[in-house]
């Protein structure tokens, strides 16, 4: 699924780098502003897969390793899951995020929603890029045959 | 008035997607459906729901949906026989049931709605507060909901394990 079409190449290459800080603009901005974690995690995902469609899986493999991707994958809900138990650690029930030593409780409960927001967007865009990876598992000889 | 027109039009798309034998143009019909259904959040204030909606809807949903017909063929079969008066029979049935039940619904933007009765008002005068963040769409998600929300991320992930347990797999058989 390589596109040969050297206008795609070119905006896609200028549009990525803003497609991804936008997306990190929307996870880390979710407690003040619309978005949070999870369309943050969806835009980088989708990203990802914008570049996978334009130049092909083996140069995006190159970018995202089949083994980052795993681990992404977990360590999103890791994060989200440590959290919580950080929480305990201070004191606090699980995911009481005002425990956590921070300067005050109300600042330690935004850091809480802070962090696990982060964990929420790791996730979603390493599971959205991975079932891309997957499901498009197709040799252009294959899908040629499909289209006649 | 803008209630109404987008509703037409995503009556209209939803019949196009069901209409269409080509699965491709399908799943461009079902992007636009949410797109529009978009645009109803945003009309509804629900930014952070339109966001969602905008971005997997009519964003990943599209691209995931494109990705599984590279697995399988475009057109689809044209439905025969008895069968397609008995799904139309159960969908209509459906649908009046669930209009049936928008009668008991309070009204529209109705501020004594249950719904906008019982903790509502709590999260609304006391979110900020107690969470410490200024969006109560996250502050209800993040912290109020905080253990729906891990396993929100969990079914996601185990929804990525499970798709990623079943085509590897297969990769490598077509490898040997």
């Amino acid at each position: 699924m390589v596109a040969e079409n050297i206008i795609r190449r070119v905006v896609t290459r200028i549009m990525v780098p803003f497609i991804q800080l936008y997306a990190l603009y929307v996870i880390v901005h979710g407690d003040s502003g619309p978005g949070g974690g999870f369309q943050g995690g969806v835009i980088l995902g989708a990203s990802i897969i914008l570049y996978t469609i334009i130049f092909g899986r083996r140069a995006a493999r190159k970018r995202l390793p089949v083994l980052a991707g795993d681990i992404f994958s977990s360590v999103g809900v890791l994060i989200y899951a440590g959290v919580g138990i950080a929480c305990l650690f201070f004191g606090g029930n699980y995911l009481q995020y005002n425990v956590l030593p921070f300067h005050s409780p109300h600042l330690a409960g935004h850091m809480g929603i802070f962090f696990i927001e982060i964990g929420v967007g790791v996730t979603v865009a390493a599971v959205m890029a991975s079932i891309y990876f997957e499901m498009s598992n197709v040799d252009r000889g294959k899908q040629e045959a499909d289209e006649d | 008035m803008i209630d109404l027109f987008l509703l037409l039009l995503l009556a209209l798309t939803a019949l196009a997607a069901v209409h269409v034998r080509d699965l491709l143009a399908s799943g461009i019909m079902l992007s636009a459906y949410s797109l529009l259904m978009a645009l109803v959040w945003v009309n509804l204030n629900a930014v952070d729901v339109a966001f969602t909606e905008a971005s997997v809807g009519a964003g990943i949903t599209t691209v995931l949906l494109i990705a599984a017909l590279s697995r399988t063929r475009r057109r689809e079969e044209a439905p025969r026989g008895y069968g397609r008066l008995l799904a139309a029979l159960i969908v209509v049935l459906t649908g009046a049931v669930l209009v049936y039940g928008t009668v008991d619904m309070p009204a529209y933007g109705d501020p004594h709605a249950p719904a906008y009765t019982h903790v509502v008002p709590r999260y609304i005068e006391k979110s900020d507060e107690e969470t410490g963040v200024i969006n109560m769409v996250t502050a209800l998600l993040a912290s109020y909901r905080g253990y729906d929300t891990l396993g929100e991320t969990t079914v996601i992930f185990t929804a990525g394990a499970s798709l990623v347990l079943l085509l590897r797999r297969k990769k490598k058989e077509d490898d040997e």
